[in-house]
C-alpha cells in the first residue's frame, strides 16, 4: 500500500501509466476502432497524412491504412512485449534462483551457460533463431524471450546470494523444510521487487528487438506490426517519409511509457535508492 | 604485470564459454531447415539428387553431426572457418574484408557514448533537481526509447534528403578516386550518422549512470574531506570524483559490447554499411550457414577481447584491483 501510494505521487510513473494505458486501448479496441483488416486494401497509395479525410494518418506504399496499422500494432507488440518477457523471467528465475540457492558446481555451471548467452551478441542469436525456425509471430516471440533472460538470471541470483544466509531462511532450514519451499515461499518473495523492477527493461527491450527484426523484413510479414511499416517506408523514404516516421514515434511513445513505469516501479520499491535522485 | 596477470587469467576463463557458444550454435543451425548445398543448388538452378549428394560428400556434409561437429573444431585450430558457398571464398577471408568497417564503427559510436554521456553525466549531476538537469535527464529518457534504426532513417531524411550535408550511405565515395587524407575525411563523413545513430542509446544509458555515479561519490567522506581543505568544485571533481565515478561507466562498456555489436547489425543495415553486421543480415536471408556460424564465432572474439581491454583499463582505474586475489 505503502509502495503504491509512492508510485502514484511520482510524476514520471503516472505519465507512463498514461501513455501505456493508452497503448493499450489502442492494441485491445483495435478491432473496434479499425474492423477488418488493416492489412488489406484501403485507398490509392502513399496518400500525405491529413490529404483525404478518411486515412488521417495518410496510406502507405500499398494503399494500407497507416492509422489501422497503427492501432493493430499496438495490440502486436504489446503481445510480443508481454509474452517475450514473461518467458526471460521465468527462465532467468529459475536459472538464477538454482544457481544463487544452490552454489557450489551447480552455481558454476549455470553461470557459463549465462555468461555463454551474454557473449553473444542476442540480435546475432535472434538472427540465428529465425533463420533456424523460420519467422512466425510465435516463433519470434519464443526468440526475443529466449536472448532476453541472461540479466534476469544475473540479477536474481545475486538476490538468492545474499538472502539464502538471512536468519529467516536459517530458521525454515533448521524446522527441516524442502529446499523447493526455501526457495519458493521464503527466498523468492524477497528477491522479487528489483527483479520486477527490471522486467521493464526486458520489455522495452523485447519490443525494440521485435521492431528491429520486422525492420529488416525479418519477423512475421503476414501482422502488422509497427517495425514491418517502418521497413516498408524505407523504400519511399526521400519523399514519403511520414510511412516511416509515424509507426518509429509509436514505438518510441511505448518504449517511453514503460521505462517511466519501471523507473516509477523503482522509486518505490526501493526507497532508500529513490532518496538519491 | 599482475595486471596483466589477472585480466589473462579472465581471458583464459573465457574459453569454455567459446566453445560452450560454437557447439550451442553448431548443433542449433542443424535444425536449420535446408543446408548449404540446398542454397547452392537453388542459386545455380536446380540439379539431380545425384549431384547434391556428391556435392554433400564434397563439403562434408554427409557424415554424421558428432563427426562434422568435430572436423569444425579441428579445424577452427587452425584459423580454418570453413567455404563459404555463396561468396565462393573461404569464410575467414570474407568476415575480414567485413570487420573494418564494424570495429571502426563501434569504435566511433563508443567513443562518442562515453564523452557526451560522461560530460552530460557530470554536468546533471552538479546541477541536481535543477533545470540542465531536468532537461538532460529527458533527454536521456527519449533518446532510450529511441528504435535506432528509425533514428537512422530520420536522420537521412534530414541531413541526407533535405539539408544535403551528409551521405546517405556506404562506407566511401568510390566514384571520386579519393587517396591520402581526403581519404580519410571521407570516410569519417559517410561514418558521422551511423556513428550517432549506434552511440544513441548507449549515451542515454552512460548519461544515467554517470549521474547516478556521481551522486554517490560526491556523497562520500573523502570527498567532504577534499572540500574541507579548500579546494575548488572543478578540482574537486575533477581530481577526486571522476576517476571513482567513472568505474560503473567502465563496467558496462563491457557488458554492452555484444549489445553493441547487435545493434550494429540494424545500423549497418540502415547506412548499408559494408561490415560485419550486414554479413550477419545477408547470410541469414542467403541460408549461408557456414559463414554464419564463422560471424557467431568472430563476434564472441570480439566480445571477449573487448571484456579483456575493459579488464585491464578498470585495473588502471582503480589500483585496488589488482592487489585483491
Amino acid at each position: 500500500m505503502r509502495a503504491f501510494k509512492a508510485y502514484l505521487r511520482s510524476p514520471a510513473a503516472l505519465i507512463g501509466t498514461a501513455i501505456l494505458l493508452a497503448v493499450l486501448v489502442m492494441g485491445v479496441g483495435a478491432q473496434w476502432f479499425y474492423p477488418g483488416d488493416p492489412l488489406g486494401l484501403a485507398g490509392r497509395p502513399l496518400q500525405w497524412p491529413g490529404a483525404s479525410p478518411r486515412f488521417p494518418l495518410g496510406t502507405d506504399p500499398s494503399g494500407r491504412d497507416i492509422a489501422a496499422q497503427l492501432f493493430h500494432g499496438a495490440r502486436i507488440s504489446l503481445l510480443i512485449g508481454f509474452v517475450a518477457t514473461s518467458i526471460a523471467v521465468v527462465i532467468g528465475i529459475a536459472i538464477g534462483a538454482v544457481a544463487g540457492f544452490y552454489g557450489g558446481a551447480t552455481d558454476t555451471m549455470l553461470m557459463r551457460v549465462t555468461e555463454a548467452f551474454q557473449t553473444l551478441p542476442n540480435f546475432l542469436l535472434l538472427l540465428v533463431l529465425v533463420a533456424v525456425f523460420g519467422s512466425t509471430i510465435e516463433t519470434v516471440t519464443i526468440a526475443i524471450g529466449l536472448v532476453s533472460w541472461p540479466p534476469v538470471a544475473r540479477l536474481t541470483r545475486a538476490e538468492f546470494l545474499s538472502l539464502r544466509t538471512r536468519d529467516f531462511v536459517q530458521a525454515c532450514r533448521v524446522q527441516g523444510l524442502g529446499d523447493a519451499h526455501l526457495i519458493l515461499r521464503e527466498v523468492l518473495p524477497n528477491a522479487l521487487p528489483p527483479v520486477i523492477v527490471y522486467a521493464s527493461v526486458v520489455m522495452a527491450v523485447a519490443i525494440l528487438l521485435e521492431s528491429a527484426l520486422a525492420f529488416l523484413q525479418l519477423s512475421d510479414p503476414n501482422v502488422p506490426s509497427w517495425g514491418n511499416l517502418i521497413g516498408l517506408g524505407r523504400n519511399v523514404l526521400r519523399t514519403e517519409w511520414y510511412v516511416s516516421a509515424i509507426p518509429g514515434v509509436a514505438i518510441l511513445l511505448t518504449i517511453l511509457g514503460v521505462s517511466l513505469v519501471g523507473q516509477g516501479l523503482n522509486d518505490a520499491l526501493n526507497p532508500r535508492i529513490a532518496s538519491g535522485r | 604485470m599482475r595486471v596483466l596477470r589477472l585480466a589473462g587469467r579472465r581471458l583464459a576463463a573465457s574459453l569454455p564459454t567459446l566453445l560452450l557458444i560454437l557447439v550451442g550454435v553448431f548443433l542449433l543451425l542443424q535444425f536449420a531447415p535446408g543446408d548449404t548445398v540446398d542454397a547452392l543448388m537453388a542459386q545455380i538452378g536446380g540439379g539431380d539428387a545425384a549431384f547434391a549428394e556428391e556435392m554433400r560428400r564434397f563439403y562434408g556434409l554427409d557424415a554424421g553431426i558428432a563427426a562434422q561437429l568435430w572436423n569444425y573444431l579441428t579445424r577452427l585450430a587452425t584459423l580454418d572457418l570453413g567455404f563459404s558457398a555463396i561468396y565462393g571464398k573461404p569464410v575467414a577471408t570474407v568476415i575480414l574484408e567485413r570487420l573494418p568497417p564494424t570495429i571502426l564503427l563501434m569504435a566511433s559510436s563508443l567513443s562518442f557514448a562515453f564523452f557526451f554521456g560522461l560530460v552530460l553525466g557530470v554536468v546533471a549531476a552538479r546541477r541536481v533537481n535543477r533545470w540542465p538537469d531536468t532537461l538532460i535527464s529527458t533527454l536521456g529518457l527519449v533518446f532510450y526509447a529511441t528504435p535506432s534504426f528509425w533514428f537512422g532513417l530520420m536522420a537521412i531524411v534530414l541531413f541526407s534528403v533535405y539539408l544535403q550535408w551528409l551521405p546517405a550511405g556506404g562506407f566511401s565515395d568510390i566514384t571520386m578516386g579519393y587517396t591520402g587524407i581526403a581519404a580519410v575525411l571521407d570516410v569519417a563523413r559517410h561514418l558521422v550518422l551511423p556513428t550517432l545513430t549506434l552511440g544513441l542509446i548507449f549515451l542515454a544509458i552512460y548519461l544515467r549512470i554517470m549521474r547516478a555515479s556521481m551522486l554517490e561519490v560526491l556523497s562520500l567522506d573523502f570527498v567532504r574531506t577534499a572540500r574541507a581543505k579548500g579546494l575548488s568544485e572543478t578540482r574537486v571533481v575533477a581530481r577526486h570524483v571522476l576517476r571513482n565515478a567513472m568505474l560503473p561507466m567502465v563496467t558496462l562498456i563491457g557488458l554492452q559490447a555484444g549489445t553493441m555489436l547487435g545493434g550494429s547489425v540494424v545500423v549497418e543495415s540502415v547506412f548499408a554499411l559494408p561490415g560485419l553486421g550486414r554479413l550477419a543480415y545477408e547470410s541469414v536471408v542467403q541460408r549461408d550457414l557456414n559463414t554464419l556460424l564463422g560471424i557467431v564465432f568472430v563476434s564472441a572474439i570480439l566480445v571477449i577481447t573487448i571484456n579483456f581491454l575493459v579488464d585491464i583499463l578498470y585495473a588502471r582505474l582503480d589500483p585496488r584491483i589488482s592487489t585483491e586475489s
